[in-house]
């Protein structure tokens, strides 16, 4: 039977098609849209899954959805209720999503995906424990699920074992460490739900000198890692800012500009957060440990792709082995929603688990082109291009990467989740001083001062790096080895902040960070064939490896799919060469100005106001088939008739005959010709969108002041505490929150 | 499952939980959203709105 599950309307919309248990395909709807965490319906990212399938969505049996939307909606209106009159913003600007879509979601997936069949849902955590456990290599494990907020629950844990996972604790919104980690992400200037790992680079340039005011005002960790945090300096329930005025008075003044200079401030907050953070972890997990004794951890959530932290957790040894789900975050609930589908709502056995390897195929599990069709792609397009056997491309690319060159490797399936892995790669040579400054300047066009992953050979990582463990999936840091590690040139003992950067610490000095960690990447023969015979040829070059990997995309842009991004890409940037399976493409042969390499308008330059990107949204969404054109010109022109006849029966002739003539073209057109409506159709719709944007925020602000406001402060007055916020928690033990069982036909609920 | 049966799904939900008290709210909410949606791609939208 086949499955689709889907993650939709929060960040990183996703689907993924799974067959008897076996995940087929998975891809993240930002890499076919071009819009960097698209959190809108994956239909393409669904068009993708049931193409690999082979099949069509009559062929579903069943659909699954990654969370539980009435929920959702029950914490957001409850949250306000707890805050109104504060909190207007927050309300006009989540409810008209959760009005029109949101709350209908049954309805809208049967209407894009012509699906009639039955959809279940799954919890949030449930979602993303399934995602960790089942693909695990593991036959039971205990889990741990932590990020910003699901439905309720911000933090859980449980055992899987054969066919289930069950979540047995968890800890409760407003109370969140992937909020509390975004809460300082935003304070130092980062983007909220994408500079995190940003957050996590400037960690080692700074002193944890904030850890005890973190502790003693901002959140009171118990000794099972349990937690509450002290509302009164964050402000993500009724603002549209993470932090307070008493958070900013807390750490010395206002929240870094984005762009602006990062001083020692930042980088001290973000090794603080981290540190903090990673204290959490390690109680958490010490907690899991003893209450289930299992000897394996599964993690997934946005948290979990905290690769240092993630370190932390395995090199503590609570637990003999730690499997973290690739695509951590939200994209990843898709997976999660399908195998909770397959195992829990139709009762499907466990999954043979006997090789020790997981069930994830290294994370590529998104959309390929055969060399066929690149190089029709690229005669298509008269892009000059030779193509190269395997033997002599894999020669040739690591003998210019051993040159200093920097190549846009695009090779098989693309990968599901965050990272790229060698599938859609930026890779160059580690040990060139330059090659840190010259990828992040002229390639990812960002910041400095994070490092590139390395990608070394799995049995060679021992020898470069201090670790005994595999990380295919780069969600592990590991230090250089001490042998590796170059000794500082007279002066650079002095340079502070940033200026560090500069410095040379190892015969790698583009991977190495300036406390010597890099997030490693593995990689074995039998993961990525290609891959690993590429790195094994650099190293037969040059004794090295090791090769500098990071994601093929530019800052801000989500990491290209198709030959035609990656070609975009490839010209817009400084990179010498493209290989696209076996065809090489070097930049000095690629013509000027092909029409095709016009680079599109910066990704982040388009961010605009709510009411112009709500606008665009409705616009692009709309259906102009014939049918609905017809629709639309028989609906207006009949309604104009009708309001001409209105004006001619109250004596306004001029009026009427005007009204008459425009209904009676708009009808015929529809009648005869419904494709002419196209360009009026939109203009009409636009209309329609800017007027029902205005209408409805106004209604929404009325319904907010007379009516939330008035019964949330009823019910404070009364006592009500919506959202549970007594920092320390009036001296109870643990903050962990006892999970009720539910029944299986809970599946088939919203809630 | 149509947008009958979802609001009727919602009823549900709020007995489940014993959360009547959320209903007049959700009443209103859900009178909006469907004023919303049902006028979302209608091209009668404009006309529909004008009388607010």
């Amino acid at each position: 039977m086949h499955i689709l599950g889907i993650s939709a309307y929060y960040h990183d919309s996703a689907a993924c098609l799974v067959k008897d248990g076996r995940i087929v395909a998975a891809a993240q709807e930002e890499r076919f849209t071009r819009k960097k965490h698209d959190h809108a319906f994956p239909a393409n990212a669904i068009a993708y899954c049931l193409r690999e399938g082979g099949i069509g969505a009559d062929d579903l049996g069943l659909v699954a959805f990654y969370d539980k939307p009435f929920v959702k909606f029950e914490r957001i209106l409850e949250t306000s209720l707890a805050f109104a009159p504060r909190g207007i913003g927050t309300f006009v600007k989540a409810m008209p999503l959760w009005l029109r879509q949101k709350l209908w979601i049954p309805d809208l997936i049967a209407g894009r995906l012509g699906y009639k069949g039955k959809m279940v849902f799954a919890e949030h955590h449930e979602s993303h424990a399934a995602s960790a456990f089942f693909p695990s290599p593991f036959e039971r494990a205990a889990f741990l699920t932590i990020d910003g907020v699901g439905e309720w629950a911000t933090s859980s844990w449980g055992v899987g074992k054969g066919n289930r996972v069950r979540l047995m604790s968890e800890i409760i919104f407003p109370h969140s460490l992937g909020l509390l980690y975004s809460a300082f992400t935003y304070f130092t200037g980062f983007k909220v739900n994408s500079g995190e790992y940003k957050l996590m680079g400037l960690a080692p340039y700074g002193q944890p000198r904030y850890v005890r005011q973190i502790y003693d005002h901002l959140i009171d960790l118990r000794e099972d890692g349990s937690f509450r945090m002290n509302m009164e300096y964050f402000d993500y329930c009724a603002g549209l800012r993470m932090t307070s005025p008493a958070f900013e008075r807390l750490f010395g003044g206002p929240p870094r500009r984005p762009e602006g200079p990062v001083t020692e401030r930042e980088m001290d907050l973000a090794r603080s957060v981290q540190a903090v953070t990673e204290e959490a972890v390690l109680r958490m997990a010490r907690h899991v440990k003893k209450q289930t004794g299992e000897k394996y951890l599964c993690m997934a959530g946005g948290v979990a792709l905290n690769c240092v932290a993630n370190a932390k957790l395995l090199g503590s040894g609570i637990f003999e082995d730690v499997w973290i789900q690739p695509a951590a975050g939200d994209a990843g609930g898709a997976v999660g929603a399908a195998m909770i589908a397959h195992h829990h709502y139709l009762g499907n056995p466990a999954p043979e688990k006997k090789s020790g390897n997981d069930l994830f195929s290294g994370a590529y599990l998104g959309p390929s082109w055969s060399d066929g069709e690149i190089s029709g792609f690229l005669t298509g397009n008269k892009l000059p291009f030779r193509r190269l056997e395997n033997g002599e491309l894999l020669d040739r690319v690591a003998g210019w990467l051993d040159e200093g060159k920097v190549i846009g490797w695009f090779q098989g399936r693309m990968e599901f989740g965050p990272r790229a892995l060698g599938g859609r790669s930026i890779i160059g040579d580690p040990r060139r001083p330059d090659m840190q400054k010259r990828m992040n300047l002229k390639i990812k066009f960002r910041e400095s001062f994070r490092p590139f992953a390395p990608s070394v050979l799995l049995e060679e990582a021992p020898d470069w790096f201090e670790t005994g463990h595999e990380s295919p999936y780069m969600l592990l840091v590991a230090d250089v080895k001490g042998d590796k590690r170059v000794a500082p040139k007279p002066g650079d003992e002095g340079l502070q902040g940033l200026q560090r950067l500069e410095t040379q610490r190892s015969v790698i000095p583009a991977v190495t960070h300036v406390d010597f960690s890099a997030r490693l990447q593995t990689v074995s023969a039998g993961g990525n064939p290609l891959y690993y015979a590429l790195i094994r040829k650099f190293h037969e070059k040059t004794g090295c490896p090791v090769i500098v990997n990071t994601s093929f995309n530019v800052r801000g842009e989500p990491i290209v799919a198709s030959p035609l991004d990656a070609y975009r890409c490839f010209m817009r940037t400084g990179m010498d060469v493209l290989v696209m399976g076996n065809c090489v493409l070097l930049k000095e042969d690629q013509p000027d100005q092909p029409g095709l390499a016009q680079p599109g308008p910066h990704p982040e330059t388009k961010a605009r106001a709510g009411f112009i990107n709500d606008i665009r949204e409705d616009v692009r969404g709309l259906d102009l088939s014939g049918r609905n054109l017809r629709k639309f010109g028989l609906q207006t022109g009949v309604l104009l008739i009708a309001l001409a006849g209105f004006s001619a029966f109250r004596g306004k002739t001029h009026p009427a005959a005007f009204a008459f003539a425009a209904g009676g073209l708009l009808a015929a057109a529809g009648l005869i010709m419904p494709g002419a409506l196209r360009r009026i159709c939109m203009a009409w719709m636009t209309a329609a969108f800017c007027l029902g944007w205005l209408v409805s925020r106004i209604i929404l602000t009325g319904l907010f002041f007379l009516v939330i406001t008035p019964a949330g402060l009823v019910a404070r007055f009364l006592g009500k505490d919506f959202l549970d916020m007594d920092f320390r928690g009036a001296g109870a033990d643990t903050y962990w929150v006892a999970k009720e069982v539910r029944k299986d036909n809970s599946y088939e609920k919203m809630y | 499952m149509g947008k009958a049966a979802i609001i009727a799904q919602y009823f549900e939900f709020l007995r489940h939980n014993k959360k009547w008290w959320l209903l007049p709210i959700v009443l209103l909410l859900v009178l909006l959203g469907a004023l919303i949606v049902l006028t979302q791609t209608s091209a009668l939208a404009p006309f529909i709105y004008t009388l607010f």
